[in-house]
């Protein structure tokens, strides 16, 4: 199953990204999972926070442009060749990767990446018939 | 239907013999009845008899808003008050409106210009015109008004407001045409929709709409909610009010009542006449009228003529929509750019709002102008390239419009502060020493 992540659309200007991450901190808001995309003028801020409907209200307040959107947590085995297992099943599908990244922490000692694909219901499918981990919100706490 | 073959139709020699004969006419009456034209001409050292062709109206002086503005309230009529027979009126820029005043006869060839135009509607004698302009010293109803009864059709002089009661008398009157603005005609096209009648079941077949810019999308909205044709008329009090001119059901341009009102387009800087087809500021001599005759008009708005047979069979030449007003242009790299021409580009992406800022700056010697716009309320961006991609698309768009490069920059919505009225949407940062 897919989890809910919210992505927060940037003006990269000095001190927004603060502002964004300082507004968080002051609602009580945890990342478990962040990332930034970036271009010169623009960032997208993904990330997997416990209550994304809440997060995206508190960030729409704040005058970002935030929605909820959906991404795999897929559970890597902590050893070699763990995410290329999984990079390989989707590839030979030809599934494309639009972008992978993962928790801050590890989930007790394993290594849990949000990714998002061409095709997420397929990937999901595939993954979950190759035994692959697929992770839930509670499970990213 | 054509209303009047003879001068809609006519061919071109005589047409421009009638304008000539009648520009100077106008003139010479100008220049006898308004001693403050009169002392422009002076100065300007042209007399009425040095009006030989038509080309030669490049001679006279423009009159500008500012001189109804010196000359408030009534030193531009040409007639006593006694012989004038309808005030009609619209705000100013100044503060002080801008008073026009009509002779009979005024009254009879504005009736007759609004006619032409609902006749280019379809409509007729048989018709019945439902007209939701506002009534009172603006132009918009009693110019509608006039226009259905010299076709002798018959007139709902609804006014606007009460949309339930339009829609009533819509529905129990059998009106075929209506005439409002286009916000007032969208409006009751949302009230049709939301009271669940169904557009076919109106006998309404089409609109005439002005007053006021409007988009292709409201054009569509209206058409469709409506089920009717849509038309655009032109004018403005100062030549007469709506009417001076309206587009056929060829829908490329309007058609401009050229023996009452004679237009001309000229470059917005130099102010020389520019070529037909050439983009510039529109200017009107009015050619009938005799209460306040209007020689070289200047009405700041931007649009270009065309010329040659149209296929509804009219002759006449016809006006482009209003790109924007020169009251507004910028100057940019050597280029006139409009905030509405930036508009049109921005209303073609359901991903954008109309909330935009334009900011104007020089550096280096060189200008640069950047379009501010905010992304639209719900947008779901999760993705750069889409981004970048809406960027290279909005770029593309408005370098094919101003025919210079602007730079994109997207904000979140809600970001520009909305202002109450008039919102203030440029901002030249440019230093003029
Ligand atoms: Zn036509």
């Amino acid at each position: 199953m897919a989890v809910k992540q919210v992505s927060v659309f940037i003006e990269n200007e000095t001190g927004r990204l603060a502002a964004l991450t300082q507004l968080l901190a002051e609602h009580g808001v945890d990342l478990n999972a962040a990332t930034i995309a970036e271009t010169g003028e623009y960032g997208i801020l993904r990330c997997i926070v416990q209550n994304p409907e809440e997060t995206v209200r508190i960030l729409s307040g704040g005058g970002f442009m935030a929605s909820v959107t959906e991404v795999l947590a897929v559970g890597i085995d902590n050893r070699p060749g763990g995410l290329n297992r999984v990079l390989q099943i989707l590839s030979d599908a030809g599934i494309g990767v639009k972008y992978i990244y993962s928790t801050i922490q590890s989930i007790k000692g394993e290594a849990v990446i949000m990714m998002k694909t061409g095709d997420q219901n397929r990937a999901e499918k595939l993954l979950e018939s190759a035994d692959v981990k697929l992770c839930t919100m509670d499970e990213l706490k | 239907m054509i209303w009047n073959k003879e001068m809609e139709c006519a061919d071109r020699e005589t047409m421009r013999a009638l304008q000539l004969e009648r520009l100077q006419e106008t003139v010479k009456y100008e220049y006898e009845h308004v001693p403050h034209y009169a002392a422009k001409m002076d100065k300007a050292g042209v007399k009425p008899e040095d009006i030989v062709t038509l080309e030669d109206i490049a001679l006279l002086p423009f009159i500008n808003k500012e001189d109804l503005a010196e000359n408030y309230p009534t030193g531009l009529f040409a007639q006593p008050m006694e012989n004038i027979v309808r005030i009609q009126s619209s705000s100013g820029t100044t503060g002080k409106p801008k008073i026009i005043g009509y002779t009979k006869g005024d009254m009879e060839d504005w009736g007759e210009a609004v006619a032409r135009g609902l006749a280019m509607c379809g409509a007729g004698p048989n018709d019945t015109v439902h007209v939701a302009y506002g009534y009172g010293l603006f132009t918009g109803g009693l110019g509608a008004h006039a226009g259905a009864e010299t076709l002798g059709a018959t007139v709902l002089p609804m006014s606007t407001g009460n949309t339930a009661r339009q829609i009533m008398f819509m529905q129990d009157m059998k009106s075929d045409i209506l005439c409002c603005t286009p916000s007032y005609a969208l409006t009751i096209a949302e009230a049709v929709e939301r009271a669940g009648i169904d557009p076919a079941d109106l006998q309404i077949r089409a609109g005439l709409f002005g007053a006021e810019p409007w988009t292709q999308s409201m054009r569509e909205k209206i058409e469709k909610g409506l089920g009717i044709r849509a038309h655009d008329i032109y004018g403005l009090t100062e030549i007469t009010g709506p009417g001076v001119a309206t587009s056929c059901e060829a829908n490329n341009g309007m058609h401009i009542q050229e023996d009452l009102f004679y237009p001309e387009i000229v470059d917005p800087n130099t102010l020389k006449p520019l070529p037909p087809g050439e983009t510039g500021e529109l200017v009107f001599t009015t050619l009938k009228k005799r209460g306040v005759p209007m020689v070289r008009y200047r009405t700041r708005d931007i649009c270009y003529l065309m010329e040659g047979k149209c296929s509804c069979g009219r002759t006449s030449v016809r006006m482009s929509r209003v790109f924007g007003r020169t009251d507004d242009m910028l100057i940019v790299k050597g280029v006139n750019v409009f905030p509405s021409q930036v508009e049109t580009v921005i209303a073609k992406f359901n991903e954008l709002t109309l909330n935009y800022k334009i900011l104007v700056d020089r550096k280096g010697g060189s200008d640069s102008i950047e379009l501010m716009v905010e992304f639209a309320e719900g947008l779901i961006i999760d993705d750069i390239d889409f981004v970048e991609n809406m960027r290279k698309r909005v770029e593309h768009a408005l370098r094919e419009i101003l025919q210079i490069g602007c730079k994109v920059r997207f904000l979140n919505a809600g970001t520009l502060p909305r202002s109450e009225g008039k919102a203030v949407r440029v901002e030249d940062r440019r230093k003029y020493e």
